[in-house]
């Protein structure tokens, strides 16, 4: 806070733990996590004057998200005695929105796209747009003390006030995506919080944390993460290009960042995530201890699988595009399946079958079927049954729906506000 | 040359959204890139991963002495038959693989 920060910027959300969490629109981190650690900010906040910025609230920065999060601001005002100004900045669309987009040939796909048409895009649960600087700086010009954002892109949170004042933009941007995890451009990546100042010329970026480094290359370094590209970063309205930056200790603690180009496009386009269901999966795991069984697990499975596919035919009215079991080997290649590489002599395998089907009803009977087998299928014909490990009872369990991923588009907007939805309310407990 | 992860500083692999993959291979050391840069091709990367090579991003980066290879996920992230939600694991092949 010595600092004086013009803002507090924080992302809340990625796609990086699944499908699930934008498919259900719900938040992956425990409710008292985020609360306890945006009561912090918000007392940050109310000691520094400036706003407050969240993005991407929930996780995955549905609509139900942002309101999650509005909640928890809400009781925190209430506990702290804060009177505050608060825009919600919601970012999802709707179905419809998008297959008029997709007949106006407004959607273009990225590599690689999921196939799409009106049917698919109806049947996702979820589909936001990622804001940029342009919804976020709108956000900001509500004069909001605390802005809860849907879905953002990583970097939009913090690119877009500098961006508003005129500072460079290649640095706005570079800056952003720098700051993006907070201190894993630092020598200690889980001290959280990192200090950016821009110009018109560069950024300078300031590690915070008791005894951490910024360094030239723990700084760069950052623009490898998570990223397909090092060097090019696209953002809604154009791209960053980070080729001819040049990196400058100040000291220990800061490095000076010149040189980043921003190439804003013609066209104004936002990218898309959804996701819908992909089945229901029941799952089951066993546990073979046996040394023969152990050393011949991959031959069993393959032989228990082509069993199971047999009695489900025989037993049931299914075909096999209506379900998929997968049975996989812990302690063999469960990690990386084809591709593995190396052999090893595990005392002990799991085995996790993993059952999808079209309903939860139908993935729970298949797997009362495969039970016995997966309990005593023997290694040939002509043995003793085994009798292998269950570690509970029952032995299959319910996960519910299972989510994909359903889009990888651009949408073309004539106003970046289009789709986006800015709600700003007071509230008063000062 | 032995094995890759023995000679470098980091190998580290992570999601790049839903269907990509990147793969960081930090060398340590310029001497240590060169070498690096030589011997591991795509065609290496592309045996090791099953992805085809005319898919794979080659980024040399020399200020970091840092090789950089991202490639489609053959299973989007969560579908039904990925079997890691955030890609980490494929950094092993790279660590163990003989050069």
């Amino acid at each position: 806070m010595k600092e004086e920060p013009d803002i507090i910027c924080i992302d809340g959300g990625s796609t990086d733990s699944g499908p699930f969490y934008l498919g259900t629109g719900t938040s992956k981190y425990s409710r008292d996590i985020c609360k306890s650690e945006w009561r912090t900010l918000m007392l940050a906040r109310a000691q520094a004057g400036v706003p407050l910025v969240i993005g991407s609230c929930g996780t995955c920065g549905s609509n139900d998200t942002v309101d999650w999060m509005y909640d928890i601001t809400i009781e925190l005002a209430a506990e702290l005695c804060q009177s505050l100004r608060i825009t919600k900045l919601y970012s999802e669309l709707t179905a419809d929105t998008l297959t008029h987009a997709l007949s106006a040939g407004r959607l273009s796909a990225l590599k690689p796209a999921p196939e799409i048409d009106d049917e698919s895009i109806g049947s996702c649960t979820n589909i936001v747009a990622l804001a940029g600087a342009e919804q976020i700086g709108a956000a900001l010009a509500t004069g909001a003390d605390i802005i809860l954002a849907g879905r953002t892109t990583d970097t939009a949170t913090i690119s877009a006030l500098p961006i508003a004042r005129g500072e460079h933009s290649g640095a706005s941007w570079h800056g952003a995506k720098i700051g993006e995890c907070g201190a894993f451009c630092s020598s200690k990546p889980s001290s959280g919080v990192i200090f950016i100042e821009f110009d018109r010329e560069g950024f300078t970026v300031e590690a915070m944390a008791d005894g951490a480094k910024c360094t030239p290359h723990s700084v760069s370094a950052h623009m490898l993460y998570e990223n397909a590209n090092p060097f090019i970063l696209y953002e809604p309205g154009g791209y960053l290009d980070v080729r001819s930056a040049r990196y400058v200790a100040l000291d220990d603690k800061r490095v000076r960042v010149e040189g980043a180009k921003w190439q804003a496009e013609s066209n104004y386009r936002v990218k898309l995530e959804a996701a819908r269901i992909g089945g229901y999966q029941t799952t089951m795991l066993a546990l073979i201890r046996d040394s023969r069984y152990v050393k011949n697990a991959s031959l069993w499975v393959s032989r228990l699988a082509e069993f199971c596919k047999d009695k489900i035919s025989e037993c049931t009215s299914l075909s096999p595009a209506d379900y998929s079991i997968d049975f996989r080997l812990i302690g063999t290649n469960a990690s990386l399946g084809a591709v593995e590489n190396r052999n090893g002599h595990p005392v002990e395998l799991g085995v996790l079958l993993i059952i999808t089907a079209n309903s939860q009803a139908t993935a729970s009977d298949l797997s009362r079927i495969i039970n016995p087998f997966l309990l005593h299928y023997p290694l040939t014909d002509n043995e003793d049954l085994p009798t292998f490990a269950f570690p509970y009872s029952p032995a299959h369990c319910e996960r519910g729906a299972i989510y994909e991923f359903a889009l990888n588009h651009l949408l073309e907007l004539d106003d970046p506000m289009d789709g986006f939805i800015l709600r700003t309310s007071e509230v008063s407990y000062g | 040359m032995a094995i890759l992860g023995e000679k470098v500083s980091k190998i580290r692999s992570k999601n790049a959204g839903p269907f990509w993959i990147t793969v960081d291979v930090f060398c340590g050391s310029r001497e240590v890139f060169d070498e690096v840069r030589e011997r591991l091709s795509n065609a290496t990367v592309s045996q090791l991963t099953s992805v085809d090579a005319s898919l794979i991003k080659r980024f040399e980066i020399e200020s970091l002495s840092v090789l950089k290879f991202s490639f489609p996920r053959i299973e989007v992230q969560g579908s039904r038959f990925d079997r890691d939600m955030h890609g980490a694991q494929i950094a092993t092949l790279f660590s163990e693989l003989e050069l």
